[in-house]
């Protein structure tokens, strides 16, 4: 697991049922490009979160496919529709084959 | 055709320099578009991408992209080294068929949304943005 | 063609209501608003109004400043946290075996740096490597490092909106007469002084950079440009780099009083750390 990763994720308390609520995630990591050079004129490999997805019990919000191009630290924000009371699980897969995990509950009314 | 000295060595170089040459992503722009469209035709409208006319610094650009009725929407930054950004699917349960990210733009580019549409049709739209560099060149 | 006819529309629309005049507001979460323009304090001749560097930002970056989710600086306070809470050295202890919460730092950063009691000017880094190395009898962190930047950055949040108000008199005459020759004095091949680039021309543009008055109120901040929070003395630095001189040392006497002095040029103005800058 790369070193100091972090997850964040804003996602409300509560939302009426069928309600559609901003989420905004942020996850700390380097996303090394793999377009850089060390000090000595070596490329440093690329090392980054390639995918990032949003469930809510068990059924897809969003799926993203990530390139090197996304900033460090990488954030998305996105909206979700909240049929019912449930928990939200935000899911970062990391090239090294680590994955991060996060999961928030939202409750209705 | 004519070549300045430095894209003469850099072709001396072999396809890999050639790569790392502003504007050459051109031809892997058009390679990643047919990848995600299956070469099928591209229209226009339906698709707003939201992106800083000058961006302050191109390690951070926020950018987004919207387009109703969209399964899944991808991004692509025509001047940068790779032009793969990433691609937005949505699932069931999204909210609308939007999202926000930051990105990195290498230089000053066209920034390309593509949304692939539910009916299984394509649309596509563009925005420049400016990247500047600092005061003392930091 | 298009986009010029909207924009000449929504600039009418903006006269109209005169919203045009009024300058952007830093308010953080929709709750905090932090002033950007107060007077300047009496020890400065050429200067009558202090600006906060985040209105000379584009609206995008000043946007990531204005809520604590969106600022990537947050970030690095969540890490200073987990280091509060991490007993570290040979002591056994963390910093919360002594202090109940980051919260007890709250006016700290408004008032460094300072003259402590054997008459040597501090640093916020050199109060939390005392503590470290005697209380904690663990090693001092490295002035510009990623645990002195997060830690300093959790502590520095404690006085969000404080006014600065750093000691210029007594003990600390001194050092702040030596801060100000400094930050009067031209340095490196392009010959430049601190106030040639932000006393005499802050809101112009250097190339394509708007130019500020060079606060620190913001401090530690978050950079686009390196991704990471950037410490004054490493932000100095690279001032120094860029005008082609050779740099004096992070944590090093010179730089603790300018410091001081540049602080203290920034007395009235709102704590804002961490702030987001290009």
């Amino acid at each position: 697991m790369a070193k100091g990763v972090k997850p964040r994720v804003k996602v409300p308390k509560s939302a009426e049922a069928g309600e559609v609520i901003t989420i905004k995630t942020l996850i700390s990591h380097k996303m090394e490009s793999g377009q850089r050079k060390d000090s000595d004129g070596n490329v440093i490999p690329r090392s980054i979160i390639n995918r990032f997805t949003c469930d809510f019990n068990g059924e897809n919000v969003i799926d993203v496919t990530i390139e090197p191009a996304v900033s460090t630290n990488p954030y998305f924000e996105f909206e979700a529709k909240v049929p019912e009371a449930g928990e939200f699980k935000f899911t970062w897969y990391d090239d090294d084959g680590s994955v991060y995990e996060e999961s928030k509950s939202i409750a209705i009314g | 055709m004519t070549f300045t000295r430095r894209e003469t060595l850099a072709l001396g170089l072999g396809a890999a320099a050639l790569a790392a040459m502003p504007g050459a992503s051109f031809a892997s722009t058009e390679e990643a578009i047919a990848a995600f469209t299956g070469g099928a035709e591209v229209g226009e409208g339906g698709i707003e991408l939201t992106t800083p006319e000058i961006a302050e610094n191109g390690n951070t650009v926020p950018v987004e992209v919207s387009a109703p009725g969209a399964t899944s929407i991808m991004l692509l930054a025509t001047g940068n080294p790779n032009p793969d950004v990433g691609t937005f699917n949505f699932g069931p349960l999204a909210g609308s068929r939007s999202a926000s990210t930051r990105i990195r733009l290498a230089q000053s580019q066209d920034v390309i949304a593509i949304a692939r549409m539910e009916d299984g049709s394509f649309t596509r739209t563009s925005a420049p943005v400016k990247v500047t560099i600092g005061g003392c060149g930091g | 063609m298009k986009r010029i006819v909207l924009k000449g529309a929504a600039l009418a629309a903006l006269l109209a209501t005169g919203a045009l005049a009024e300058e952007p507001k830093l308010i953080i979460n929709g709750e905090i608003e932090l002033p950007t323009r107060v007077p300047a304090p009496s020890h400065m001749d050429a200067i009558d109004e202090i600006t906060s560097g985040w209105v000379y930002r584009t609206k995008e970056t000043q946007a990531l400043q204005m809520d604590d989710f969106d600022n990537p600086g947050m970030i690095f306070v969540d890490v200073g946290q987990e280091l509060f809470e991490t007993a570290e050295g040979d002591a056994g202890k963390a910093c919360a075996d002594c202090h109940e919460s980051a919260e007890e730092f709250a006016g700290l950063k408004a008032s460094m740096p300072r003259v402590n009691e054997e008459g040597e000017l501090e640093s916020m880094p050199d109060v939390i490597n005392e503590c470290r190395t005697e209380r904690m009898q663990a090693d001092a962190w490295k002035w510009s490092g990623p645990e002195m930047s997060a830690m300093t950055a959790l502590i520095s949040l404690q006085s969000r909106g404080m006014p600065v108000d750093v000691a210029i008199d007594g003990a600390a005459a001194p050092f702040w007469e030596q801060g100000k020759e400094i930050y009067y004095t031209r340095y490196g091949q392009l010959d430049l002084a601190c106030s040639n680039c932000h006393e005499n021309n802050y809101d112009m543009m250097i190339r394509a950079d708007h130019l500020s008055q060079g606060q620190t109120n913001g401090f530690p901040n978050y950079r686009l440009k390196n991704a990471k929070i950037n410490t004054v003395h490493g932000r100095f630095k690279g001032c120094m780099k860029n005008i082609r001189a050779q740099p004096f040392a992070e944590g090093g006497d010179e730089f603790k009083a300018l410091e001081l002095y540049v602080a203290s040029r920034g007395n009235g103005l709102p704590v804002e750390s961490p702030s987001v800058r290009n």
